[in-house]
């Protein structure tokens, strides 16, 4: 797919050394998928693998483990995957196991919870979440309140995941970011992965759970590569759900965000390092529950902080981390109001230069830094 | 069409005729079959749109008349071969009958909040008893006749609407929302159509299982006009679930008429159009009711596929508590299927004529349920209502540790301002829950 446009370093966690800039032909092999051997001399053992394929395996080993797991939704089986996230998946387990759909997102969707109901663990697709809005009853009335409403005598453990938030050049129907919409709910989990690590951990530990939990991914991350430890590649590697993940620890200022965006903040997070400011990224990885404690430590720490998102900044997740802060111990702690970097609030514009200008990007998130500590731009 | 007939008669000059239009070397002549991917039938020079006011519609399946007469030349039904079930299927008409009254009653003297009754489709008690008890119902709401046909004790209808501490919902739910999992009744949920696409996935889980069950879903007439109903119908049809729609079509959605729902022939057509096969049968007749589910159950699991019955009936009440039919339909109307044509009055008419029931039986079987009824009834109204802290409970599988902490402040709110919720003394005593 797409090659990232900078070519940063992307951390694996925080007690290696950072790693050199990779080349762009590095990088264009990596985005392509080909793990071909170690990259990194001082990373004996690490393997490379893209999102893509993070969650393509995630969900070969879940459906090998557990024969009550099963994928459904549009063209997951014989064209793989709108965007190939089941490359492989129906040739190897066939049609008991990967279903394809008619196109009824409010059908299949309905059709998923009901066998959940009867026992089944199904992985219901989207193959976006803007298409969920069609389904949003079942994802909602169905599944996230029909434990609570039947005093937890109907269980209703699915996964629904997709891509989530702006692709590139897709306008407004297809961009939209449905964090806050599902975060929102009670009865739902919520989680969004950024990496390969991530994205593996995560979607491993949604099928697993019994709760009905939404996954949203991201198109653009599909085809990143990002290093895997070793524990990553073990079949049971899981994340604990409702737990966020310092990726840098900084003293200065917490950047919050989730998904894509985190990306962001470690870019912006080097730059800024040029310059002495130490930013601490925090990436979310679960948004229901959200993980309070890891923010308001966070926070107490640093004394300033910034939320980067793609949601319209009416209630999106800023909005709630604002809050969540206001009420904690930590709001005594802050040197500077929050700042949430969001989405610009119009539905998403087609031309590239105007959605460009309608997402917090890098060098926004650098100047909303600076501003935020009172330092003068370079 | 003369030209054809002559042609056929000289079979060399057809056959000459078939090779000089033949298309280019290898394909198929074209005036054959259609070979459009999907094609199933023939092609036609005859320019005719389907009519479709020219159709008489699908018939009605009928074996006892309104008279309680079996009709002329129909089958001896196989639920009057049984008459200790004849028996007990009318007992139970009777009792949600009455238990519908009581209970609607209540409603309207402000002690429960709402409530929705059965009048005018008990018959659907016939439909349930020919169903095996694990067969799993995915309902509308106006199909209480189906659990209590299964056995579900009067005081657990009563309990789930008084919302007290014996509710199996445990106050979760508005009146009539019932499900049981000991019954294989998923709790009723208010959207509509919602559970339809549901059944066909039970279904599927069910196919995949192979555990000999079958999936029944109930629907009404306005609720098979959502996208749900189309998916759901579609879905069971292509993935061959074992699921048996049944659609109430008694004449109303609210005070919508089945004139202004559709302008086919009513849902029983649209069946065959998903490939689903579909009987249309008379809801008001117990006895072609109780036929029509065995067929149908026989042909979802020999042959692993949806079937769809659409159960002719009339909504004898208000849609609920909260409609006044008289405001949409003539006294008239109503009166005449009241006193002529609902299952109660037929079966009885039956029962009566083959010497099974007397008016003695009638008078003497009403007041004993009647009496009961109200007894669960008070007994029902005076029981607790759950520990209020059973709210936060049920949300997820585990509690997350913000939304105990919002459980343990309004504990101890409630405890410091017990003063000001007088409503508590009807609750269970306060204390945190898992």
């Amino acid at each position: 797919y797409l090659i990232p446009l900078s070519s940063s370093h992307y951390p694996v966690n925080q007690t290696t050394m950072h790693r050199p800039s990779l080349s762009a032909c590095q990088l264009i092999l990596r985005s392509f998928g080909r793990s071909g051997g170690n990259i990194v001399a001082s990373r004996r053992f690490a393997s490379s693998m893209n999102v893509r394929d993070a969650l393509n395996s995630a969900m070969r080993e879940e459906i090998e483990r557990d024969p009550n797991v099963f994928l459904m939704g549009e063209e997951v089986a014989q064209y793989e995957g709108a965007y190939k996230v089941s490359k492989g998946l129906w040739k190897l387990m066939g049609d008991k196991r990967v279903i394809d759909t008619p196109i009824t997102e409010m059908g299949f969707a309905g059709l998923a919870v009901g066998a959940a109901m009867a026992g089944l663990r199904p992985i219901c697709e989207f193959m976006t979440f803007n298409f969920s809005m069609q389904a949003i009853d079942h994802v909602i009335n169905s599944a996230a309140k029909t434990y609570y409403m039947s005093a937890g005598d109907v269980k209703v453990p699915i996964v629904f995941r997709g891509p989530n938030g702006a692709a590139a050049g897709v306008a407004a129907q297809h961009s939209q970011d449905f964090a806050s919409w599902y975060s929102h709910c009670p009865g739902l989990k919520v989680v969004s992965p950024w990496n390969s690590e991530d994205a593996r951990g995560l979607l491993k530990a949604a099928i697993r759970d019994n709760d009905p939990v939404v996954c949203l991914e991201n198109e653009m991350m599909y085809g990143v590569s990002f290093e895997v430890s070793p524990e990553c590649e073990s079949k049971d590697f899981l994340i604990p759900i409702g737990k966020a993940k310092i990726e840098i620890p900084g003293n200065h200022i917490s950047l919050i965000s989730y998904g894509k965006f985190v990306g962001l903040c470690v870019e912006a997070a080097a730059e800024l390092a040029k310059e002495g400011i130490q930013c601490e990224v925090l990436n979310l990885r679960t948004l229901r529950p959200l993980d309070e404690e890891a923010i308001v430590k966070s926070v107490m720490k640093t004394h300033h902080v910034v939320t980067v998102e793609s949601c319209w900044p009416q209630c999106g997740m800023g909005a709630e981390i604002a809050a969540r802060i206001m009420e904690s111990q930590a709001f005594d702690y802050l040197d500077a109001p929050l700042t949430r970097m969001t989405g610009a609030d119009v539905p998403m514009p087609y031309a590239q230069a105007l959605e460009a200008a309608a997402l917090p990007q890098v060098a926004d998130i650098v100047r909303v830094v600076r501003r935020t500590l009172n330092r003068a731009a370079k | 069409r003369l030209r054809q007939s002559l042609l056929g008669r000289l079979p060399g000059l057809s056959n000459a005729r078939r090779l000089l239009s033949a298309p280019p070397s290898g394909m198929p002549p074209d005036d054959e079959k259609p070979m459009f991917p999907g094609s199933r039938s023939s092609f036609t020079t005859q320019l005719d749109f389907i009519h479709p006011e020219n159709f008489e519609g699908i018939p009605v399946y009928r074996l006892v008349n309104r008279r309680g007469d079996l009709v002329d030349g129909a089958p001896e039904p196989t639920l009057a071969g049984n008459k200790d079930l004849c028996l007990q299927v009318y007992e139970t008409m009777l009792q949600l009958n009455i238990m519908d009254k009581i209970l609607y009653d209540s409603q309207r003297q402000g002690r429960i909040s709402f409530y929705m009754t059965s009048f005018g489709e008990e018959g659907i008690v016939a439909n349930a008893a020919a169903l095996n008890p694990n067969d799993l119902v995915f309902c509308q709401y106006r199909e209480s006749g189906v659990l209590m046909q299964r056995g579900m004790e009067l005081e657990r209808f009563m309990d789930q609407c008084y919302s007290n501490d014996s509710d199996m919902n445990r106050g979760r739910q508005m009146p009539v929302h019932y499900g049981s999992k000991d019954h294989s009744f998923v709790t009723v949920s208010s959207p509509l159509a919602t559970q339809m696409p549901q059944a066909s996935g039970a279904a599927y889980a069910f196919k995949r299982m192979q555990n000999g069950l079958c999936v029944v879903c109930y629907f009404g007439d306005g609720s098979a006009s959502e996208g749900d109903a189309h998916a759901a119908l579609n879905f069971a049809a292509t993935l061959d679930c074992p699921v048996m729609f049944v659609c109430r079509n008694n004449g109303y959605a609210i005070s919508t008429p089945t004139s202004d729902q559709y302008r086919g022939d009513g849902i029983a057509i649209r069946g065959p159009a998903f490939g689903i096969p579909t009987v249309r049968v008379d809801g008001n007749d117990v006895f072609a009711l109780y036929e029509v589910t065995q067929q149908a159950r026989q042909l979802c699991l020999t042959e692993m596929r949806p079937t769809l019955i659409e159960m002719m009936t009339y909504r004898l009440g208000h849609h609920s508590t909260s409609d006044d039919s008289s405001a949409y339909r003539s006294v008239d109307e109503l009166s005449f299927w009241d006193r002529e044509d609902n299952p109660i009055i037929r079966m009885r008419k039956f029962l009566t004529k083959r010497g099974w029931w007397s008016d003695e039986q009638e008078t003497a079987t009403k007041q004993a349920i009647r009496k009961r009824v109200l007894q669960k009834f008070a007994q029902a109204e005076k029981r607790l209502k759950p520990n209020p802290m059973e709210m936060f409970s049920d949300v997820w599988a585990r509690m997350p540790p913000r939304l105990r902490q919002q459980m343990e402040d309004t504990r101890r709110h409630l405890e410091a301002e017990t003063s000001h919720y007088p409503e508590l003394k009807n609750y269970k005593p306060i204390a945190d829950v898992e």
